[in-house]
């Protein structure tokens, strides 16, 4: 043994700059020239929900009983404008997606799953098929800027509107269906040939800016007699002018989704990169209600990594009226399952990371148009596992709301939360835990 | 085209667009009221939307953004200016601007027939997916853009980047084109494309009026229809 073998050395060390995610994607980019294209919402660590605890009652708030005393989950959505507003079981919603990023089967099982608990779905670019308008009990008829398969006959079958700024995943960006799943069903309700990908525009055709956009709420509301609620969605970027403007062209509902939120085909760098998290985007949406003396009046859905009944009680607590969800609700009907991972693992992929959603070969049979991955989502089956978990958010909100002593969850209040970390607590504007100090308060948006 | 005489006048000077609106929705097969006429538009917007009958609105004045926006079956003839996105979304029937229109015309329209008699903005015929529009003066910059299907006719002069990231959507200029976008070629005029020309020439009222020989055809080259990297500076 040499005197060299005892000398301590300085074990190999990654860099945390270039740590070896990172020199994977150098070596991927630099091999392909693409970057690389995905599904789902962000990946990183963001300040959450998680950095959100409920005081529940103590001396001076008193709880109410579980399962003796009534906790009021229903919302009213619309109430502003349209002549016929929609009623909801629960707050909690299912986000837009479309047919062509889902299957046929996929988009079914939402429909089942959403009316078994009296909730909502949502269309996506694409257009609304006869299986989701028979399914959905109440369905959200979604106004994009590429009009693929938007017509007077489907609006006017919608029980509400949503015209999409933006959302959460790529605010700013448009879409991308690559040709993989165009099959001819898709085609032809988008009136493009087969095979071919098929770009979502960013910016609507006809409108540009809240001026126009106020005269095309108009034309939507003549259209359809001024019967339906008009959502508007934007992705949470600027979340107290956004919501203020919304407002101001006339909307029923603000969709407000957080860089979470899900998306069918979205550049990495554009998911990881743009938009803020949802946590930071409520309150100062809430506040432009709030100033507009119009909190209430005009519904405010946030969205954009919402998984548990504690996720949906914050997001009320904060002041939002609904959520939606998206992925969560997809994993429900049984994306990204385990049973599946032999074939995950021939895609390179494993159960629970899989977001190649766009290339249209999923097992599960969710995001994919291939007849033979499609059969394998029973869309009963798979609609009863999503009202059973949307029983479950619903039964642990109102748990945390009897717990602070609410019979409705719209009862829940800021006052009610603390933060665990300073940005979380700066971003949600509640206490830190512990203090009475809430970082950022003296200043405005 | 005031002729005959309307079976139903509505005068916006007195009474709400919104009662116009539905008074409109609300025609059926069985309705005796076929012709309309609409006084005093004075610029509002969304007049004559919506409508899903095969009636004939004449509207006497300028209308502001979106009028005829949806429209299927009706006729609309606007004695005036059309502001932005006339006929948007139209999904048959045949609209009819007698002055100029402003942006987006046509904008996303599924079929039917639209008709410019005087010069139609920037961006006519944007999505475009089964319409034919027919504009008698000249169209601004980006046209057709992202155009899917139908047709695009034009007897004056095209703006800047016409077609620009064309999918199947026929255009035929007889003036002069500024400059092509991204994907749109000159192509060849063939003995089928110049009766398709004809005919719609003639659906516009046409026939006979311009000889087709004058225009010349763009449509997509196709090379942008896939991703591929080699191409990221088209786009």
């Amino acid at each position: 043994m040499t005197a060299h073998n005892n000398t301590p050395r300085t074990p190999p060390r990654f860099s945390a700059t270039f740590d070896p995610a990172t020199l994977a994607e150098i070596r991927r980019a630099a091999a392909t020239g693409i970057y690389d294209i995905r599904g789902a919402g962000t990946k990183r660590k963001l300040p959450h929900f998680d950095d959100l605890l409920f005081l529940g009652a103590s001396m001076s708030r008193y709880p109410l009983e579980g399962y003796r005393e009534k906790c009021g989950t229903e919302v009213t959505l619309g109430t502003r404008f349209a002549k016929k507003p929609i009623t909801l079981k629960t707050p909690v919603t299912i986000a837009g997606m479309s047919f062509g990023a889902l299957s046929a089967q996929a988009k079914e099982a939402l429909g089942r799953g959403a009316s078994t608990v009296g909730t909502s779905t949502t269309t996506g670019d694409g257009g609304m098929t006869p299986e989701e308008r028979g399914q959905s009990k109440t369905l959200v008829y979604q106004y994009l800027p590429s009009r693929y398969g938007m017509n007077p006959v489907d609006l006017r079958k919608a029980d509400a509107i949503e015209i999409v700024i933006g959302q959460g995943a790529k605010p700013g960006g448009g879409g991308m269906l690559l040709g993989q799943k165009i099959s001819d069903r898709v085609a032809a309700m988008r009136t493009l040939p087969k095979g071919i990908d098929q770009r979502s525009a960013c910016r609507h055709p006809d409108w540009t800016g809240p001026d126009d956009l106020e005269i095309k709420i108009e034309e939507l509301r003549e259209i359809t007699d001024w019967e339906k609620p008009i959502y508007v969605k934007v992705g949470a970027s600027r979340p107290y002018y956004d919501t203020a403007l919304a407002v101001k062209a006339g909307a029923d509902v603000v969709v407000l989704d957080g860089m979470q939120g899900g998306t069918a085909a979205t550049q990495d760098v554009f998911i990881e990169h743009v938009g803020i998290p949802i946590l930071a985007a409520i309150r100062p949406a809430v506040q432009a209600l709030q100033d507009l003396d119009m909190h209430r009046k005009v519904q405010l859905i946030v969205s954009g990594g919402i998984r548990t009944g504690a996720d949906v009680a914050k997001a009320l607590a904060l002041g939002a009226d609904a959520v939606a969800i998206g992925t969560a609700a997809l994993v429900a009907l049984g994306d990204n399952d385990p049973q599946w991972e032999d074939e995950y693992q021939a895609l390179g992929t494993t159960a629970g990371a899989y977001d190649d959603w766009h290339e249209g070969r999923d097992p599960a049979g969710i995001t994919t148009q291939d007849p033979e991955l499609s059969k394998r989502l029973d869309p009963v089956k798979a609609g009863r596992r999503l009202a059973n978990y949307l029983s479950v958010m619903t039964l642990e909100a109102q748990t945390i709301a009897r717990a602070c002593g609410k019979s409705h969850l719209h009862n829940l209040e800021p006052e009610d939360l603390v933060a665990l970390t300073v940005e979380a607590a700066a971003m949600a504007g509640v206490p830190l835990a512990g203090t009475s100090w809430v970082p950022g308060r003296t200043g405005g948006y | 085209m005031n002729a005959i005489a309307p079976d139903v006048t509505f005068d916006l000077a007195t009474t709400p667009l919104r009662e116009l609106n539905e008074a409109l929705h609300k025609a059926t097969a069985e309705s005796n009221a076929r012709r309309w006429r609409v006084l005093n538009p004075n610029g509002r917007h969304a007049v004559a939307v919506g409508l899903a009958m095969p009636l004939t609105v004449e509207i006497e004045g300028n209308v502001g953004y979106y009028c005829a926006g949806m429209n299927a079956e009706a006729s609309v003839i606007i004695h005036g200016n059309a502001g932005q996105g006339v006929a948007e979304n139209m999904m048959s029937g045949f609209v009819h601007v007698r002055g100029d229109a402003s942006q987006s015309a046509g904008a996303t329209a599924h079929g039917g027939m639209l008709v410019v008699d005087g010069n139609a903005s920037a961006r006519c015929g944007i999505s475009m997916k089964g319409v034919d529009i027919v504009v008698k003066g000249s169209i601004g910059h980006m046209s057709a853009f992202m155009g899917q299907s139908g047709s695009l006719v034009v007897l004056g002069d095209a703006g800047e980047a016409l077609g620009d990231s064309l999918y199947e959507a026929k255009l035929f200029v007889r003036g002069t084109v500024k400059s092509l976008g991204a994907d749109c070629i000159e192509k060849e005029m063939r003995d089928e494309h110049k009766a398709l020309l004809a005919q719609k020439l003639k659906a516009a009222g046409l026939e006979g009026a311009v000889d087709v020989s004058e225009f010349k055809r763009y449509g997509s080259a196709r090379q942008l229809y896939n991703f591929h990297v080699d191409n990221a500076s088209a786009y």
